[in-house]
């Protein structure tokens, strides 16, 4: 029996939502018995969709967070079901009964990731699928996936140990989405957004040209996080917790270093910062 | 996903019953025709069947089901039908076994394409396209036109329809024809066509509209190269590629750049956006490998747009009119710092000491410093010299516009002197070498292009001129109108312009000189509108509205799929099928004519049967089908259908002068759908312009190229032969030019950063190709993308064109997201919803043009206020420069305020 599985690299993803459409394509007025009930033309999205900028002009971060259902292996949903309305099958495919959920509209509020969708229309509680009823006919992976251009999305079975996934689990950690659920969820990601510091180093003296190869260090408690500016004397500190409390240092040789106090609690755009000769 | 099958000449389908009864209910599918219920088969084709099941390659479903093959704009589908209702879009469906995927090898890594075909997103969502409720679903006529009374030109776009039949609508529009062409001649009637609207060969607008119209002996109008207008009035005259209409040849430069590219520039270019045109997202892992190799990206442009977010890019945010003088203070630097190619200059280059003065300052006593470009860019100088540094030192390749060529800065006033310093710029740095090419990064895969598929700009497949056809249509008239220019001519009755529209037989028809009306011509008397994008699309449009309800337009007719921005001006409208109602057939991107090998955008070429899924919805009907019905109230069905062909009949005479009846007959392609095309193990690339750097014969397969295979095949087509920094063909034509200088200048917008105007309308707006529809195609009638932020945002119940504004220049007018706001000028107002967004600068608005919803709130009122998010009712229709018909959408200057309407 396979256990399918997804990886969402944030990295590869360029926003193009054809995950999004493929989804309303698959689902919008279509029934999948005993899947799922045809979704409503306007109804809320299956494919979960959050776009989220950082930074400021010239210095902008733009990452785009695909969320269908996690299909979580310790799902509250599941838990929460009384009567079987939500069930996890041996895959790890949680769905939604639709004949055993009507009616239910608390179930919408059984998930913490709020993917839990209202169709007003078939008065069900519903949501991803996984596209289950096309995985049981032999078909290799969702829809969202089969439309993904960037490798953004990628699906398998994670009980093979030569599976795409299975290979690329091994290489290279993942993240959970919301950590702090602890529900174990099936979709992982990689490269989720977190706080970003940046800004760029102009030299006193020389400031018809960019302070290239500029040492920048972040200290927060035990992290340390080092980069440098590149050729436009620009730099960044991506994906940094959103608890970090300390200083950023700005060295270059022949320069006075600067330190700067600095907290994560939000992203911060440092402008421009000069550093004199000694 | 879902795997129609194609067994032993049957195609088989799936049922409603688990898979031990399948073979019950399974029904044979021969072509597009249900031949036999299974039952009654003979053993044999039930073993087959079984055989089939046990490999897992059809659906279990829960009644009748049917895939079909077809082609968009944007990419191969397979369309699922059930009942005879279209329940699934998703990308064609092709056995692996068909594909023999390219390998690159690159810095110890070997890089091969996906095994599918990459669509753009709204394809996704074609179903809710093709059931839209702005279906044109009835021919109808407008209630206060009366053919043989009064016609109230005065109420077209204000009055209603009502619905007449078929017979009564092609009565109307057949005797008008007649009476028109007797009372004024044929150069009376006028017509022309979208672009894009439908994929397909057959169908497409160069087919049977051109055929019917030429046949009437009509006044054409000339396109104005309306995406890449600074490459083709500009670049022409630095690299010649006047059969590309200015933009380059691409071929090999993905596997040229993943093995020595170390920088990008990406100038005035999303190609996450605009995708090489038709070619879908599949050039979208070619940048995935870049990134992941580490080669730099930089971005010029004054929206952080797409592909730089994707790419994680350096930023440089500039003022949407300033592209040439950045590009010359990068000129100043290498020619200040010695760091050009000398020796390519030397040889492969004329007029580089005149250009060089000009740099200097030596001519207008301004040198053309980094500090100098930074107060017209607002880019810091240091900026723009470490970027013309980095720029030196490394290989870079520079990626201005999709194709090599396009971007919205080619659309700006004096557009061609950036589009020529793009061409100038890489020059100095050895254009053609390994490494340091002109490349969009969105085209140039491998590809076998000995293969001969015609695309829709072929000749071989206009349908009036075609060699397939047993009789050729030629149009006799002269007279020609310019699209730009149309409403001017109508309303003044005059027009005069130099340019042949689409220039790409000559650098000479750039300045063949027209004027309206021609001698022994009429003036336009009936406008056949097929489509009717152009309020969306074109310039300063509320001059169409007034085109429309001029009396001297005695008849107007609209023929489309939708209800579009123009529909409601028609005195009468035709409904016409999609291309998933009719049978077709293509080449995915290859367009042909002047984008020869437009295929090598994608990653492989695939061919695709388009077949009829579904009958023509409601009382539409194929175009051929309509012209065909006019052309025999009109006497001419044996002529117009070339002595009764059917679209089938077409498609099969297509498909006989192609080169694909060398690998499967019609009837196998019909039955399987598709063909996919891969380069040979034995595959030699041939980078684009690497001959020319090396001063070798033209050995790109570029085969319009005039001068390949002639004894000087190593040189460009530009006068000289060589890239010319002093315009040869400028000196020659216009010597006194000073808007398109024999040297490319900087010249200040008349509508930009600092023109006086600027108290009064502030912002400067851009308005590129749209991300989430393909021009006005799928806006308005795909409701699924209004639930893309980037695309429209739902307020109020009404889907509003998101406007893009700094949160400085926001709370200088106290608008907050969200908020519903005006944008304004002397030519119009458009409402937008506010998006405050640091991927612009202050001083600049971004709001993609191409927005199909005109939605007037005083209907019929030229200059009403437009709720539908229309930009180009607010763009200056000043051509380019005085001998340049260009469009300039994106030297534009505005207002913006909160609507408290």
């Amino acid at each position: 029996m396979a256990r399918y599985g997804m990886i969402i690299d944030i990295n590869k993803c360029n926003g193009c939502y054809n995950c999004f459409l493929a989804c309303k394509d698959e689902f919008t007025g279509n029934d999948y018995p005993p899947y799922s009930v045809a979704q409503q033309n306007d109804g809320r999205p299956f494919m979960k969709m959050t776009e989220k900028e950082m930074g400021k002009c010239p210095q902008v971060k733009v990452d785009y967070i695909a969320q269908p259902c996690l299909q979580c292996q310790d799902a509250t949903c599941v838990k929460m079901a009384t009567d079987g309305e939500v069930y996890r099958r041996p895959d790890g495919i949680v769905i939604i009964d639709p004949e055993k959920a009507k009616g239910k509209r608390e179930i919408v509020n059984y998930c913490p990731h709020r993917v839990i969708t209202w169709n007003e229309a078939q008065n069900v509680a519903q949501k991803c699928t996984f596209c289950a009823h096309l995985l049981d006919n032999g078909a290799k992976e969702p829809r969202c996936v089969e439309a993904c251009p960037s490798g953004a999305l990628m699906f398998g079975d994670l009980d093979d140990p030569n599976s795409e996934i299975s290979k690329s689990l091994k290489a290279a950690p993942t993240e959970e989405l919301n950590p702090l659920y602890n529900l174990n969820p099936s979709v992982l990601y990689r490269n989720l957004p977190g706080k970003l510091i940046a800004g760029e180093v102009l030299f006193e003296d020389k400031q018809d040209a960019c302070a290239e190869g500029v040492k920048i260090t972040l200290k927060a408690g035990s992290i340390e996080e080092t980069t440098t500016t590149d050729f436009l004397g620009e730099f960044e500190l991506k994906n940094l917790a959103a608890d970090l409390a300390g200083t950023i240092t700005i060295e270059y040789d022949g320069y006075k270093s600067q330190t700067i106090d600095i907290k994560t609690d939000t992203d911060k755009y440092l402008g421009e910062v000069m550093l004199a000769c000694k | 996903m879902l795997y129609p099958l194609s067994y032993g000449g049957f195609q088989l389908v799936g049922t409603d019953f688990p898979r031990e009864f399948m073979p019950r209910l399974l029904w044979v599918v021969k072509g597009n025709q249900h031949i036999k219920n299974i039952e009654g088969f003979n053993i044999d084709k039930r073993d087959i069947i079984r055989d089939l099941f046990r490999k897992k390659r059809i659906l279990k479903r829960s009644a009748m089901e049917k895939v079909y093959s077809s082609l968009t704009n944007e990419g191969p589908i397979s369309v699922t039908v059930k009942d005879g209702k279209v329940t699934r879009v998703q990308p064609l469906i092709m056995d692996e076994k068909d594909f023999k995927p390219w390998t690159i090898e690159a810095g110890g890594k070997k890089y091969s394409p996906p095994l599918k075909a990459n669509l753009a997103p709204f394809v996704h969502a074609e179903r809710t396209r093709l059931y839209s409720a702005d279906r044109i679903k009835y021919p109808m006529k407008r209630v206060d036109f009366d053919p043989n009374g009064e016609r109230n030109p005065q109420n077209r776009g204000k009055s209603g329809y009502v619905r007449i039949s078929w017979d009564e609508a092609l009565d109307i529009v057949s005797s008008e024809i007649k009476r028109i062409r007797s009372t004024y001649g044929g150069s009376a009637i006028s017509g022309m066509t979208s672009s894009h609207h439908n994929w397909g060969i057959v169908g497409y607008k160069m087919g049977p509209f051109p055929r019917f119209m030429d046949m009437l002996e009509y006044t054409p109008v000339f396109d104005n190269p309306d995406s890449w207008e600074g490459w083709h009035w500009g670049a022409t005259h630095a690299w010649g590629f006047f059969w590309r209409l200015g933009m380059p040849e691409q071929y090999d430069l993905l596997e040229d750049s993943l093995k020595n590219a170390e920088m990008i520039v990406f100038w005035s270019n999303d190609p996450d956006t605009t995708r090489a045109i038709y070619c879908g997202q599949d050039s979208v892992i070619w940048r995935q490998w870049l990134k992941e190799k580490g080669v730099k990206m930089v971005f010029l442009d004054p929206y952080f747009n797409y592909t730089a977010a994707h790419m994680d890019g350096s930023w440089f945010p500039i003022n949407p009119d300033s592209n040439a003088a950045i590009a010359l203070s990068i000129a100043y630097t290498w020619i200040e710092e010695g760091t050009y190619d000398k020796d390519y200059v030397e040889n492969r280059t004329v007029g580089f000491d005149e250009f060089k003065k000009y740099v200097l300052g030596e001519e207008d006593g301004q040198p053309k410093t980094p500090e100098w470009a930074s107060e017209e860019s607002g880019i810091p100088a240091r900026k723009i010299r470490s970027l013309a540094r980095e720029w030196a030192a490394k290989n870079t390749v520079l990626a201005a516009g999709t194709r090599g060529g396009e971007g919205g800065a080619c659309r700006t006033a004096f557009g061609t002197e950036w589009a020529r310093t793009m061409v100038l710029l890489q020059a100095m740095q050895g254009l053609g070498k390994a490494g340091n090419t002109i490349w969009g990064t969105a085209m140039g895969a491998p590809a076998d292009t000995s293969f001969y598929v015609p695309g829709y700009a072929d000749l071989d497949t206009r349908m009036a001129i075609t060699r397939a056809a047993r009789t050729k249509i030629t149009n006799p008239t002269q007279q020609r109108l310019y699209r730009l220019t149309l409403p001017d001519a109508i309303l003044n009755s005059h027009d005069h312009w130099m340019g042949s529209g689409f220039c790409g037989q000559s650098l000479e028809q750039q300045f063949q000189e027209f004027t309206y009306p021609a001698e022994g011509c009429s003036e336009i008397k009936m406008f056949y509108r097929y489509g009717g994008s152009f309020i969306g699309t074109m310039s300063d449009t509320n001059k169409w509205v007034k085109m429309y309800q001029s009396p001297k337009l005695e008849f107007v007719v609209n023929q489309d799929c939708w209800y579009c921005s123009e529909t409601n001006f028609a005195d009468i409208i035709l409904p016409a099928c999609t291309s998933l109602e009719r049978d077709d057939w293509g080449e995915w991107g290859a367009a042909g004519g002047y984008s020869n090998h437009g295929n090598n955008g994608c990653n492989y070429r695939i061919i695709v049967r388009q077949q009829k899924a579904i009958e023509p919805l409601w009382e539409s009907k194929p175009d051929y089908e309509i012209l065909t019905l006019l052309a025999d109230r009109l006497g001419m069905k044996d002529l117009y259908t070339d002595g009764g062909r059917t679209d089938l009949d077409w498609c099969k005479a297509y498909y006989e002068i192609s080169d694909l009846p060398k690998i499967m007959s019609w009837e196998e392609f019909d039955k399987k759908g598709y063909i996919v095309i891969s380069p040979g193990d034995d595959y030699k690339p041939t980078p684009a312009l690497r001959w020319f750097a090396e001063g070798r014969p033209c050995d790109t397969p570029d085969s319009m190229n005039p001068k390949r295979g002639k004894e000087n095949a190593n040189e460009l087509s530009t006068y000289s032969g060589k890239i010319e920094f002093a315009s040869e063909s400028l000196r020659k034509n216009t010597p006194d030019d000073t808007e398109r200088p024999i040297v490319p200048h900087y010249i200040e917008s008349w509508e930009g950063h600092k023109s006086a105007i600027r108290e009064k309308y502030p912002l400067m707006i851009i308005s590129p190709h749209p991300r989430f529809t393909f021009h006005t195609q799928y806006d308005k009638h795909t409701d699924w993308l209004n639930e893309i932020p980037g695309h429209r945002i739902m307020k109020d119940d009404y889907a509003w064109w998101p406007v893009r504004i700094n949160p400085i220049d926001a709370a200088e007018r106290g608008i907050y997201s969200n908020d519903i706001v005006k944008l304004y000028n002397d030519r119009g107002t458009v409402l937008g919803i506010a998006v405050l967004t640091e991927r612009v600068p202050p001083g600049t608005v971004h709001s993609y043009g191409s927005a199909a919803n005109y939605d007037p709130l005083e209907p019929g009122k030229a200059g009403s206020v437009d709720k539908g998010g229309c930009i180009n009712l607010l763009t200056s229709s000043t051509m380019m420069s005085k001998n340049v018909p260009g469009m300039t959408p994106n030297s534009c200057l505005i207002e913006i305020g909160k609507w408290e309407g």
